[in-house]
């Protein structure tokens, strides 16, 4: 997994209420056999037309906008337990959602691919819009170590919850896997004393 | 100490705990041709085995046409995806019950037929609807690729301790009324993201008068409220759907588990995080009008007019629909009968008696995929097949189908479609199809009428 510390971006606005996985990833787009590609279909039904042109209202097409951060509506990721929308989102060029409220199954599993969820409170997530409306190179500065975002060039600095587990995993770039294989015994252990019907 | 069941069975299955966060241990994982073929890949890259064959299935499910399953698939990235399944469950010795095996089907509606599903245990998926196990007194919720990996490879996940919730319904269920009215109107009440951090136990008379095929479409949709999973403490009914199942203990094995099973409820004392009660008069046919599981309303309900709300509007806009309408009487044009919420044989049952002696409508067409092999195989021998076809419906094969819109069943855009499925995201069931989720016999109903109708004045 990639590590990830600090980030400074300019941020994309998406101020949609409950994004599903369906909207973040189609199904009909989840028959890849690898990791790799999703991107290109990221928010495939909002980003084209049926015809195969662009949308052109949709931010993502909008080229004021850019950068590493993705802001959106509360209740981000809801849905389906498909990775392949934390995918879309990474291979996209995204490293960090931020929004008010996150789907449980896709919090983890962002997590587990070096994607960071960064959930302020309703009202730090309006001010996050505000300050890209007002100006859309803004930046924003992401301190993991110390759990901030901060809105550059001004006085706004929020702090969000990660868990200290998962903190050291982003920090150095483990995977869940890792530590997990290294506690083999200890599973075949828990299994000998386990009660099976 | 009091527990809740919740936490009996996740204490039951904690190897360690790092940071506060649990190893939990993993009793049955289930895997699909969607959300495996990565996984193994890194199982390859790592140059290691699957940890526990015996406790992983696999079924081609999610991506298999719905008909002619006995000729060779022919869209070929579905084709190489299930192939990949083959052939990763012959390299990693994974049990798999492919396209065309008398046992395959939805991976939800295989377990607990099977009798793989059983109370106490721990199951994941890479599947959100995984939840659905939870009917038998079982911890069972969705994961993504990566823990599926995990899973493969060690046989634990590493997760947070999910706070409970617990749902008491109580009293009895007017006529025309069913479990996936219940769930539906529960979502409707705590909204789409109003279950997330949870892990509910569903609880009351009302739950207890159900059918284990009915509980289990209640603990299906469990997620659609955001919660990680539901589950329901096992009793009576539990133990007579188990008994002679084929992966079920027998003699003496039978006896030893029950007693164990008769441990596994909430202790009369025990806490929760979260209280939420329900009443079952309270509760009529439901329908949802927009583009979340939680926007639903009562049949003789209006759209509710709520302003200023951007995603409620676009979400209307989307489907085509208006504040302060009603639905009754909206015309449809696809029936979608089907999907591991709705496609158990109780389910068919419940369509076939309504359509029995009946045509389905000019104007619309309407599909019925049975949850399983198991479940098709059944509504053959109990003659419900001819009652679909005189009807005019189309019979098909097991899969998914038109719930995810992944092979070829799809919804035109801009149609209506009722459907018994669970999700009626922008694009679910194809792009731009308009998704209005409702129960079994609400969607026979829709298919005679070609509308959406009220079941209860149609039925004595
Ligand atoms: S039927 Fe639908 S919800 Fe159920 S497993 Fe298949 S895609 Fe998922």
């Amino acid at each position: 997994m990639k590590k990830l510390t600090k980030i400074r971006s300019t941020a994309i606005p998406l101020p949609i209420e409950d994004v599903d996985t369906d909207q973040i990833i189609p199904a009909r787009f989840l028959k890849a056999l690898t990791r790799e590609g999703f991107g290109e279909n990221l928010f495939r039904d909002w980003r084209y037309n049926s015809d195969g042109s662009e949308v052109k209202d949709f931010v993502l097409n909008n080229r004021m906008y850019s950068g590493e951060i993705l802001v959106a509506g509360n209740n981000f990721g809801c849905g389906s337990s498909r990775e392949h929308a934390a995918w879309s989102l990474d291979d996209y060029g995204f490293r960090i959602v931020i929004s008010s409220f996150f789907a449980d199954i896709f919090k983890g599993n962002a997590l587990n691919n070096g994607l960071l969820p960064i959930q302020i409170t309703p009202d730090e997530l309006q001010q996050v819009f505000k300050a890209i409306e007002e100006n859309v190179k803004v930046e924003f500065q992401v301190n993991l170590e110390n759990q901030t975002l901060e809105i550059v060039g001004s006085d706004k600095l929020f702090s969000f919850e990660v868990s200290t587990y998962k903190k050291m995993c982003l920090l150095n770039g483990y995977d869940d896997i890792d530590y997990l294989l290294s506690q083999r015994d200890r599973i075949e252990e828990f299994e000998s004393q386990q009660l099976i019907y | 100490m009091s527990k809740t069941l919740f936490d009996k069975l996740w204490d039951a299955h904690i190897v360690d705990s790092i940071d506060g966060v649990d190893v939990i241990y993993i009793d049955q994982h289930f895997i699909h041709e969607v959300t495996s073929p990565q996984a193994f890949d890194g199982l390859k890259k790592r140059g290691i085995s699957v940890f526990r064959t015996q406790k992983t299935l696999a079924t081609a499910d999610h991506n298999v046409p719905t008909i002619n399953q006995h000729l060779p698939i022919i869209e070929p990235m579905s084709r190489a995806q299930v192939k990949k399944l083959t052939d990763n469950c012959r390299e990693f010795d994974v049990e798999l019950y492919e396209l065309g095996h008398e046992k395959n089907g939805i991976v939800h509606i295989i377990g607990p037929e099977l009798g793989i599903t059983k109370p106490g245990m721990t199951i994941v998926c890479g599947d959100s609807h995984t939840s659905t196990h939870g009917a038998f007194g079982s911890i069972a919720f969705g994961i993504g690729t990566s823990q599926v990996e995990q899973t493969l490879a060690t046989q634990c996940i590493l997760m947070n301790r999910p706070n409970t919730m617990r749902i008491t319904i109580e009293g009895e269920l007017s006529k025309g009324v069913f479990a996936k009215d219940i769930i539906l109107y529960i979502i409707s009440k705590l909204t789409a993201a109003g279950g997330t951090g949870y892990f509910i136990e569903y609880a009351g008379s009302t739950i207890r008068s159900l059918s284990m095929e009915a509980r289990m479409t209640i603990c299906n949709m469990s997620i659609e409220m955001g919660a990680r999973g539901g589950l329901i403490a096992p009793d009576e009914v539990t133990y007579a759907y188990l008994k002679g199942k084929e992966r079920v203990p027998k003699g003496d094995n039978w006896d030893n588990a029950k007693s164990y099973w008769q441990t596994l409820f909430s202790d009369t004392n025990a806490m929760f995080d979260r209280e939420e009660k329900f009443y079952a008069k309270d509760i009529s046919p439901m329908v949802t009008f927009g583009t979340n599981p939680g926007m639903g309303i009562k049949i003789d309900d209006l759209i509710p007019e709520i302003n200023n709300v951007a995603s409620f509007d676009k979400s209307l806009a989307y489907m085509g629909l208006k504040k302060g309408e009603s639905l009754l009487g909206q015309k449809i044009q696809h029936v979608f009968i089907g999907s591991c919420t709705n496609a158990r044989i109780e389910d068919l049952r419940i369509v076939a008696e309504y359509v029995s002696g009946k045509k389905k409508s000019n104007e619309v067409s309407v599909m019925i995929v049975p949850g399983s092999k198991q479940v098709e195989a059944q509504a053959k021998q109990e003659g419900l097949d001819k009652i679909f076809i005189e009807a005019g419906f189309e019979l098909r094969e097991p899969g998914c189908s038109a719930c995810l819109g992944m092979n070829e069943d799809k919804i035109p855009s801009g149609e209506y479609c009722i459907s018994t499925s669970n999700r009626n995201f922008e694009g679910r069931q194809g792009p731009g199809a308009r998704t209005i989720l409702a129960s079994p016999l609400m969607a026979a109903a829709a298919a005679v009428s070609g509308k959406i109708e009220d079941v209860r004045l149609l039925i004595d």
